[in-house]
């Protein structure tokens, strides 16, 4: 109930949170919906189910998935370092992790290009060691993905890991674990909502991701074309409502994708005891 | 004291900018697509200082410029551009009939069929030509790398690969071999571009590809931007005509009071002082005897075709090669 709080206000703010929700995200998301609605259902499943189409959105999920898990991975060992370790040039560390929130996605893509690519300063280097492309090939998808992707996990795990309290690792020690076992056992489970947390956020940011990724990917159909150049193209050709289709199933996939990783943290953070 | 100081010039610097756009009495829009922007800075000061000369009336000229599928798209979504200036009739066809902005007839308008300027489609290869590219054939030959942007969101690419097919069925006599060797040609292409200056970078810039697909004055642009030490044109014995129309937007110039302005604005670039600079821009002059003739001098002779001689019209074009599920696609159907 709401007269059970001890601060004032619930009304004005749920209104204001749903006048929000709504001029923000309802109104614009109904709009795709609408403009779709021009489609007949046999329309819409001929576009959904065009190999192109279809190929984008396997290039999108799995690009956007590996990248996710490749971030999570490395931004937990960052956050990791930051919070548990103290070294020269720490807090600037710190800072640059933030880079890629405030750096134009475009300006990303092409300076990741230019590293990537195969004459640049990185990219030769691999190639030369290895024989793989990164840029202009899928990989280089899910580098830029990565890149977009790795200050959202660091910044939702660090401030669990900060908060972590050290008590509880040193109960582990004094009842006999070692270090590795207070990891798996106590550390880990408590972090791994966050870390999840990070996961989904990098995920859902790099299926819609267009800047950084169209100056890496090649763009070529089939191979590494992404579902938000698609719909730029179809845009572009005046197909309005091929366009909001695609971009209407996209938003679906990813509500559903989220909402799984959601119920996945849900359930392990009640396994963990969190909740 | 500082602060007041710093105000203070803050609040000239803002009087400045203000007054840039207030001393205009009229202001056109003029929507265009990537390649001209530096065309159109110079015909714009040229045409301010003619207006101000016959009319006593400061007037003011801004500029748009993207990619020629984007702008169009802007214009039909409600940019207000008083006078469009794309890359294909086809652009504005679609203005015309989605948007319903002016009449369908519009090409007929202006002398030369609305085409105060042309271009072609040439080739930018490294200096020596070391690959020996000479003509379209040589295009499809194994390991060669080709840049071009997607035809199907850049204009300036539909007549790269327009140019392309032409070539393949006049050499190998039918449609399915002329499909066959656009197939072969832009299995060649490593990296697809949305637009006309992305590829330039990807060839310029990042060193990638054999040969660059482009717009002539693109061409030469490059060529003046980048040194002419590292590349060069080649000019293939036959390639398409570029043809570039402009027009006035009707409902737009009549909501703005602007009619009068916007057509003038556009005869201007018919006239001797227009024409010299369209030829100073690379682009080819619809009345090259107003040209310099130095400009001329630059532009090679070659067999041009236009889309209408053989492929019929825009319409036609965009339904058997660009639509989804047409021959651009199946090109790419693995």
């Amino acid at each position: 109930m709401p007269q059970s709080h001890i601060m004032p206000g619930f009304r004005p703010a749920l209104g204001f949170t749903l006048l929000y929700l709504t001029l923000i995200v309802l109104i614009p998301l109904s709009a795709l919906l609408l403009k779709s609605l021009n489609l007949s259902l046999e329309q819409f499943w001929g576009i959904l189910t065009n190999k192109r189409v279809i190929a984008s959105f396997q290039v999108s999920f799995v690009a956007a998935l590996i990248a996710a898990a490749v971030a999570a991975a490395l931004g937990f060992v960052i956050a990791w370092t930051l919070v548990r370790y103290p070294f020269p040039g720490k807090k600037i560390f710190d800072a640059l992790i933030d880079l890629p929130f405030a750096l134009p996605t475009a300006v990303a893509g092409i300076v990741l290009a230019t590293i990537y690519e195969p004459k640049g300063w990185v990219g030769k280097w691999v190639i030369e060691a290895t024989g793989v492309q990164i840029a202009f090939k899928p990989l280089g998808i899910v580098f830029a993905l990565i890149f977009i992707g790795l200050p959202f996990v660091v910044r939702t795990v660090e401030p669990v890991l900060q908060e972590f309290d050290l008590a509880m690792e040193e109960a582990a020690a004094s009842l006999g674990a070692s270090r590795w076992q207070a990891f798996v056992k106590v550390i880990f489970p408590n972090i791994l909502p966050a870390t999840i947390t990070g996961f989904a956020l990098a995920f859902a940011r790099g299926v819609g991701e267009y800047g950084s990724v169209i100056f890496i990917a090649g763009n070529m159909p089939y191979i590494s074309e992404v579902v938000p150049l698609l719909i730029i193209t179809k845009l572009e050709q005046y197909d309005y409502a091929g366009a909001t289709a695609i971009g209407l199933t996209m938003l679906v996939i990813s509500f559903l994708l989220l909402l799984l990783i959601n119920s996945l943290q849900w359930w392990v953070r009640r396994r963990s005891g969190q909740l | 004291m500082k602060l007041s100081y710093t105000v203070k010039s803050a609040l000239i610097a803002l009087g400045l900018l203000a007054n840039a756009t207030a001393s205009a009495d009229r202001t056109i829009l003029n929507v265009s697509y990537d390649p001209t922007r530096e065309f159109y800075q110079d015909f714009n000061k040229e045409f301010i200082k003619y207006w101000k000369e016959k009319t006593g009336e400061d007037v003011n000229v801004q500029q748009s410029h993207g990619g020629g599928g984007k702008q169009t798209r802007a214009v039909i979504d409600g940019l207000e551009a008083d006078v469009v200036t794309l890359a294909l009739s086809y652009d504005i066809d679609q203005i015309a009939e989605k948007a319903n902005l002016l009449p369908k007839d519009w090409q007929k308008r202006l002398p030369d069929n609305s085409l105060p300027y042309t271009s072609t489609i040439v080739f930018l290869v490294r200096k020596g030509n070391p690959k020996g590219i000479k003509d379209w054939g040589d295009l499809t030959k194994e390991g060669l790398q080709v840049i071009t942007p997607n035809p199907k969101t850049s204009g300036g690419a539909r007549y790269n690969y327009l140019a392309a097919w032409a070539y393949g069925e006049k050499k190998f006599g039918s449609k399915d071999a002329a499909k066959d060797f656009v197939k072969k040609l832009f299995k060649n292409v490593p990296v697809l571009d949305s637009g006309a200056r992305g590829s330039t970078t990807t060839f310029i810039q990042r060193g990638i590809g054999d040969v660059l697909i482009t717009w002539e004055n693109e061409g030469f642009l490059a060529l003046k931007e980048f040194g002419a030490s590292e590349y060069e044109i080649v000019v293939p014995p036959t390639s398409i005509k570029a043809e570039t129309p402009v027009t006035v937007v009707d409902k737009v110039v009549k909501k703005n009071g602007t009619q009068d302005l916007a057509e003038a604005y556009l005869n201007y670039l018919y006239t001797s002082v227009g024409q010299k600079l369209v030829a100073k821009h690379f682009y080819r002059p619809s009345h090259p005897e107003y040209a310099d003739a130095e400009d001329l001098k630059r532009f090679p002779k070659l067999e041009l075709f236009t889309v209408n001689e053989r492929f019929g019209s825009w319409a036609q074009v965009q339904k058997e090669h660009f639509d989804d599920g047409a021959n651009f696609d199946q090109i790419y159907t693995p």
